[in-house]
């Protein structure tokens, strides 16, 4: 049975976002396991996308789809979800795959809706089984998976950042415009004021690498050290609860049953007791790595490798060690 | 103005899950249902600009889900009408662990139609069980109105609000059209946690059920298994002088580290 497949492929800062990339790559090993068929990626963004678009095709992609216009620099998801659905309704697709990212977690059921479309969210495996394609994916934070399989055509996935590889190979696709019916006049909603918060770091949800801290930091100026190390070894920072409910750090830095969901490639918790909630929130992260005082804490239990002693002393002295290994 | 909240009854987060013996359902044994975090600041959000506004305001909550014993969703309508709403209203589901949020949608558009006028519908970023991330926009597509996601504030002024929304790497002040669907960041409103008293009046107001006929599910789930087990790993050393080795394992042997 042949397959077709269109995937959402999201930009920020002027690139495809790594997890589109793995989306990509992703509907290309399903196209695979489905008895061939083809890739479609639909691309929206601002005038600068349409370069863009070719290299999609080393990543998975036949044919790219591109609505590019000044006004669809920044995502909307009133006229992100109308696009992506005329591509949706002209390319009569088996499966739609959406990055799950902050903002495709905010796309994807709109599109899946206004297709009529079942939606698994935020997908950590899926594979083919006698045709039909099982999907993997957490329920109740983390604490337990579902196995499952979408019964609509199309199936709407959103596929978790981290999950799946990003696999460059040779391949091109041919690039053509997807018509924009529409004008921002017509939306029912409109901007009226966007702030930049922090830019060039990986969002949370979507980080290879996670610096996060806890109560054990015991004040908002010492989480200089957590930044410093997050710096050296490119991640971004995260924190506990108790941390965010304290107003240390912003909520959106809240990893977690009620903050976050990530699964970096490297998670480091630092003066985090790893209390269930926190857990729930952090252990599909490849390696995790505790730093704490208590030998006794939680967060050793998940923990790959742990250090057990001052933070104070332990995470500037791996600051310090990074540093001579990249030979500052 | 008419505001509506949709809630759901969740296990509450410090429960740990234990999958019964057929593997696909969680074992009830022992587990506490609350109200969904997220859903708790949309309430306190709904009660707070229903008492701002004069006029004849009212909130009403929606739940859909089980209709008995600990997990029964009316139980948390009550908690909801001793917040302050005026009136609940519950979808019995004869399934709803695991329901597709597909289906949920489709039940409370139709409950949601079915109050007549309403101008705002608040829901949950994400239900803390299922995490589909997806109620609140799918309904607000179902019911062919906006949807502004994330809200961590909403002011409504004549027939628009204008929310806040915590987006990636950016917030976002949008104004959009009512009737429109909200769906609440934790930072949208504080907590609140009812008196004694409005617990026993709670008793008085009345929660009406909507009979809604189940489509088929939009999914199957054929099982559910514990997340894999993480084997505890290993304690590298004792203070400062274990860095050089962690930094050496994370290179060499777990490969999460290259420079
Ligand atoms: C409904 C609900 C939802 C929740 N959601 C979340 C969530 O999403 N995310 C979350 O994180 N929590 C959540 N929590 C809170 C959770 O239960 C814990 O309270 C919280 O995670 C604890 O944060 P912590 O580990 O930073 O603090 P603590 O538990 O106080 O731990 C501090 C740790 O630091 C260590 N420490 C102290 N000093 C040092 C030092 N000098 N050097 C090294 N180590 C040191 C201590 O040994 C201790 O282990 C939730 C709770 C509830 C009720
Ligand atoms: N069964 C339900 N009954 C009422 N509201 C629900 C139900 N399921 C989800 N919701 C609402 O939708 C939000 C998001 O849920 P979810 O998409 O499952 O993460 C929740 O926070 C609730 O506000």
């Amino acid at each position: 049975m042949a397959s077709k497949i269109v995937v959402f492929a999201e930009v920020r800062d002027g690139r495809f976002k790594k997890a589109a990339l793995e989306c990509l790559s992703e509907a290309r090993k399903l196209k695979g396991e489905l008895g061939g068929g083809d890739v479609t990626a639909v691309v929206v963004g601002g005038a600068q996308v349409s370069s863009l678009a070719p290299s999609l095709g080393a990543y998975g992609a036949d044919r790219v789809l591109v609505a590019s216009a000044d006004w669809l620099e920044r995502y909307d998801g009133e006229a992100y979800s109308k696009l992506v659905v005329a591509a949706v309704s002209a390319e009569k697709p088996d499966v739609v795959l959406i990055a799950a990212s902050l903002d495709g977690k905010d796309l994807a059921p709109r599109v899946a809706a206004l297709l009529g479309a079942g939606l698994a969210a935020d997908v950590t495996a899926a594979k083919v089984e006698g045709g039909k394609l099982q999907i993997t994916r957490p329920v109740y934070a983390g604490k337990a998976y579902a196995t499952l399989e979408v019964k609509t055509t199309p199936q709407v996935i959103s596929v978790r950042p981290n999950a799946f590889p990003a696999e460059q190979k040779t391949g091109t696709a041919q690039v053509s415009p997807l018509a924009i019916s529409f004008k921002p006049e017509d939306l029912p909603s409109k901007v009226l004021e966007v702030k930049a918060a922090k830019t060039g770091k990986a969002d949370l949800t979507e980080a290879e690498r996670i610096v996060s801290g806890g109560r054990g930091l015991k004040g908002p100026e010492n989480f200089k050290i957590i930044e410093e190390l997050a710096e050296e070894i490119g991640a971004t920072v995260g924190a506990s609860r108790a941390v965010v409910d304290s107003g240390w750090r912003p909520h959106s830095d809240q990893v977690g049953q009620t903050g976050k969901t990530v699964s970096p490639n490297l998670y480091v918790a630092v003066g985090v007791s790893g209390a269930i909630q926190h857990l729930a929130g952090m252990s599909t992260s490849k390696c995790i790595v505790a730093i704490n005082k208590d030998k006794d804490a939680p967060i050793f239990k998940v923990a790959d490798y742990g250090i057990v002693g001052d933070l104070f002393e332990v995470v500037p002295r791996m600051t310090a060690e990074v540093r001579k290994l990249k030979g500052k | 103005m008419q505001i509506i909240v949709c809630v759901k009854a969740v296990p509450d987060t410090a429960t740990r899950i234990k999958i019964a013996s057929n593997g696909q359902k969680i074992d009830q044994e022992g587990v506490k249902y609350a109200l969904g975090p997220y859903d708790a600041r949309a309430c306190a959000k709904a009660i707070e600009l229903r008492d701002a506004i004069k006029g004849d305001s009212k909130v009403i909550a929606i739940a859909s889900g089980f209709s008995d014993g600990e997990r029964d969703a009316k139980k948390r309508l009550k908690d909801v009408l001793a917040l302050g709403a005026d009136k609940g209203v519950f979808i019995a589901d004869p399934d709803p662990e695991h329901r597709d949020p597909l289906s949920v949608a489709q039940a409370l558009a139709a409950a949601i139609k079915a109050q007549g006028k309403w101008d705002l519908v608040l829901f949950g970023r994400q239900a803390v069980d299922d995490q589909n991330l997806a109620v609140g926009p799918m309904t607000a597509a179902l019911l062919g109105v906006a949807c502004v996601t994330d809200a961590v504030a909403l002011e409504v002024t004549g027939d628009k609000a204008v929310v806040t929304r915590a987006a990636e790497s950016r917030t976002e002040t949008i104004e959009v059209k009512l009737p429109a669907c909200v769906t609440a960041q934790r930072d949208l409103a504080e907590e609140k946690y009812p008196k004694l008293k409005d617990i026993l009046g709670a008793g008085k107001k009345p929660i009406e059920t909507f009979a809604f006929a189940w489509p088929a599910p939009a999914w199957e789930v054929k099982k559910l298994s514990a997340p894999p087990p993480r084997q505890a790993g290993k304690i590298v050393g004792e203070g400062p002088d274990a860095v050089p080795k962690l930094l050496e394992l994370l290179q060499s042997e777990a490969k999460a580290l290259t420079f």
